[in-house]
């Protein structure tokens, strides 16, 4: 059935790039799972089911990684043979480190803030438009990559996690901030 | 002389013959069913006329009631009525001590991870109290329709858990019937609604029923209908509303809390009247008989009850925020909410959610019915009356699923709101030399310490090779299909041994004792079990044997050359002698044998039907 082999762009019939289109890439997905997903096969053989339960797992997690640019990135990588760590290795740049940090700090005391709901909207901007930011710089690493390109594209995904991880943290606090407010 | 045409056997079935299926809404207070008809969605009424079947059973020594008249016994006879068992389905006899002191039950035994309710007619696990209104729900469609019921698609709330679906779907077998699918209730309206208003975007489906609340929001695109997130809380709903008021007339009439089982039931009844009254009017008056002939008199008004519920709104408010920021939408890309379940008929709910969303709730369809009413289009759907058809529901699991790792912690493994089927392999090494087996505990919920979380499973992977300490590499897979359960596999991958898995539910019913169960509701009803598994697996045979040949009528010449065409073929006639005939057992492996040499065409099917969806696209629209 689906070859488990093929990698996720293939998989989706699209080039192997950095740059994906959102509405097309969701409307093969709708596509293939029109065609693959379980309730096509409800009343098949165990077989069909089975494969069909595969198949459909296989084709969700290919589009959560095309869809987010961070897990895109990283797939691409690991595509180039550029596998990363990911709980371990860490950016060195301290320009960017500095900056984490005044972020995180911005975060944590605004907790005690009065207003906080405006303050969060903001870093939450700010947060995401350093994501957009490295999201195009990523790109460009990507358009016909060699090794200097690869391991610049794996310096900027570092930072991206970085950010990835303080926007989840964000959101946290919005939850924590908003049950309170109840 | 004319020649008689003679069907070959097996194929005298046309291929479109109207399979007969339907959805039951499966509700903590009512329950329905319902089904497609002329291409037409409706409930089904009993003989009276009533569509809603209150769930609740009464257990006595001299049978069972289901329904409208086990309901009125329950006042008089609380100990062996049992209502609202959703509550209690799939959850442990440690819930049972935070709920418990709110039901009016005899729980007993806790030889079992199952909690049971004492009655005159035995000891009683909420798996079976649902099982008899599935019973007489799919009794009432058959008898409607006129023959048996092919399969059946029962509506869950979106954030039950995997215990608690497992247990509804176990529920299913001992009613004897067959589930195409579990679908969350919100999913099943949306549903009902999408299709019929031919709605497309972003919307909200606000579901407050008995004993639960779904929050799911939605993403309508042609047909597609895919869950964004989903939230709530499977121990909110009416019930909870009804309680508020009940404490409020305890206080005023000077009741302690040592009430009797009798009087709890009163209560509740009489705070129900008073709070749907004050849907309609903005004062009511309450009258509750008190043990001795005594009686206590007063009077509620809207704002009043409004005050003692709001708590409870907020906290479904709080859920509604959470499950727009996981959805990533924010509340103006919203088209609509629309309203579902009994509890979104009070005036404070409505007026709540059309403050958060900023928009007038929906409430232009029968929230009662709109959820049975979507589980029927799709069990239609899925019992195969309508091949080709464009809808598809992309649902998510409610809560993360993780494992236990050092010092007490889950290490989420799927996170929540991933849509489903979804699988996920973490590996594992062995920690000493010669370690053969592996203990891991698969836990459900967001919070950081597992014993915050829901304990779900604790399987042992045994037959491990033999090897130093850290060289083993087990892979261990975990599958979430899409009915929201989980299933486990594992293998040692150096050496490619598969590692046996024993699973051990933390609050379902085991194997052994739904065996047990079935093998009880059986010998009651007199029917011989031999035959009936028989049965099942002719069933399931035909299954098989009508599937393949549909698939023969539409691709075989193309995608099979003559000789693979008589490999099937000859398959084909084997499996249909030996289902004539054969034992169960022989049925079983002939079908296994079947899929083991039609695989191949199988496989060839799905790779085809995967590459003409793809091909409508090509490579040149990502160019421009
Ligand atoms: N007019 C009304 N006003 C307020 N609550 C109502 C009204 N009608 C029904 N309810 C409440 O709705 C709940 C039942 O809703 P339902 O959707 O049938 O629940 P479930 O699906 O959990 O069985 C009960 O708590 C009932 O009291
Ligand atoms: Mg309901």
């Amino acid at each position: 059935m689906l070859d488990f082999s093929k990698n996720y762009f293939d998989l989706f019939g699209l080039p192997v790039g950095y740059i994906v289109d959102a509405s097309s890439l969701a409307d093969r997905y709708r596509d293939l799972q029109r065609v693959v997903h379980p309730d096509r096969y409800a009343n098949g053989t165990e077989q069909e089911r089975r494969l069909s339960v595969q198949g459909a797992s296989l084709i969700n997690e290919a589009f959560e990684t095309l869809k987010d640019p961070v897990a895109r990135a990283a797939y691409l990588l690991s595509l180039h043979g550029v596998e990363m760590d990911a709980q371990n290795e860490s950016t060195q740049d301290m320009a960017f480190l500095m900056q984490q940090m005044e972020l995180r700090e911005e975060l944590e005391s605004l907790r005690e803030q009065a207003g906080p709901f405006e303050t969060l909207l903001d870093l939450s901007g700010r947060i995401n438009k350093q994501i957009t930011d490295l999201v195009a710089q990523i790109a460009m690493q990507f358009e016909t990559p060699n090794d200097e390109q690869l391991q610049e594209a794996r310096e900027i995904l570092r930072k991206m996690r970085f950010l990835q991880k303080l926007r989840s943290e964000t959101e946290r606090v919005e939850a924590e901030l908003e049950d309170r407010l109840n | 002389m004319a020649l008689l045409q003679i069907a070959e056997p097996g194929q005298a079935q046309a291929p479109h013959q109207h399979r007969l299926s339907a959805g039951i809404d499966l509700g903590t207070t009512n329950s329905l069913v319902a089904t497609v008809r002329s291409g037409k969605a409706e409930t089904l009424p009993d003989p009276q006329g009533r569509h809603l079947l209150p769930s609740v059973v009464r257990y006595r020594q001299s049978g069972i009631e289901v329904g409208y008249e086990a309901k009125q016994s329950e006042v008089d006879d609380p100990l062996n009525t049992i209502s609202s068992a959703k509550r209690l389905i799939g959850r442990g006899v440690d819930d049972i001590k935070t709920l418990g002191s709110q039901l009016p039950y005899d729980f007993v035994g806790q030889q079992s991870s199952v909690p049971r309710i004492k009655t005159e007619a035995g000891d009683i696990s909420p798996v079976e109290v649902s099982a008899e209104v599935l019973r007489q729900l799919s009794e009432r469609a058959e008898g409607t329709l006129g023959g048996p019921l092919e399969g059946v698609v029962i509506t869950v709330p979106a954030y039950f858990d995997e215990a608690q679906r497992q247990a509804t779907k176990d529920a299913a077998k001992l009613a004897g019937l067959h589930v195409l699918r579990l679908l969350n209730e919100p999913t099943a309206a949306a549903v009902a609604y999408g299709l019929d208003k031919g709605a497309e975007g972003v919307h909200a489906i606000y579901d407050l029923g008995g004993g639960t609340f779904d929050i799911s929001i939605l993403r309508l695109n042609k047909g597609v209908f895919e869950v964004l997130a989903t939230g709530g809380d499977s121990a909110l709903g009416g019930d909870d509303f009804d309680r508020c008021v009940a404490e409020w007339i305890m206080q005023q009439a000077g009741l302690d809390e040592n009430v009797s089982p009798g009087m709890v039931k009163r209560l509740m009844q009489a705070a129900c009247t008073a709070k749907e009254a004050l849907t309609q009017t903005e004062q009511t008056d309450i009258e509750v008989s008190i043990e001795a002939g005594e009686s206590w008199q007063g009077s509620l008004s809207r704002e009043q009850f409004n005050s003692l519920v709001d708590p409870l709104v907020t906290k479904s408010m709080m859920a509604c925020r959470r499950t727009l920021r996981d959805a990533g939408v924010s509340v103006d890309e919203v088209q609509e909410v629309v309203m579902v379940g009994g509890s979104t008929r009070v005036p404070r709910v409505r007026e709540k959610v059309g403050e958060l969303f900023n928009t007038k709730p929906l409430v232009d369809i029968d929230p009662d019915r709109v959820v049975a009413v979507g589980a029927a289009i799709q069990a239609d759907i899925l019992v195969g009356n309508k091949p080709g058809d464009e809808m598809l529901l992309l649902d998510v699991i409610p809560l993360s699923l993780g494992i236990e790792t050092m010092g007490g912690l889950s290490e989420k493994l799927i996170s929540r709101n991933t849509t489903i089927p979804v699988a996920r392999a973490q590996e594992f090494t062995t920690f000493k030399d010669g370690q053969s087996a592996i203990a891991i505990h698969v836990v459900q919920g967001e919070r950081e310490l597992v014993a915050d979380c829901r304990s779900l499973a604790r399987f042992e992977l045994r037959g491990i090779p033999p090897m130093v300490a850290g060289a083993a590499r087990i892979r261990v897979t975990f599958a979430v299909d899409a009915d929201g359960l989980l299933s486990v596999s594992a293998i040692e991958q150096s050496s490619g041994v598969q590692a046996n898995i024993e699973v051990k539910p933390s609050y379902g019913l085991t194997d052994q004792e739904i065996e047990t169960m079935l093998r009880d509701s059986i010998a009651h009803a007199d029917q011989d079990k031999q035959a009936r598994s028989q049965r099942e697996q002719q069933v399931e045979a035909e299954r098989v044997i009508e599937a393949l040949q549909a698939a023969l009528a539409e691709d075989g010449e193309r995608l099979l050359d003559a000789k693979e065409r008589q490999q099937v073929d000859a398959a084909l006639e084997t499996l249909r002698n030996v289902s004539k005939d054969g034992d169960q057992e022989q049925i079983k492996n002939q079908i296994a044998e079947l899929e083991k040499s039609c695989g191949f065409y199988v496989e060839r099917r799905m790779n085809q039907s995967i590459q003409q969806a793809m091909s409508g696209h090509s490579v040149d629209e990502f160019e421009q």
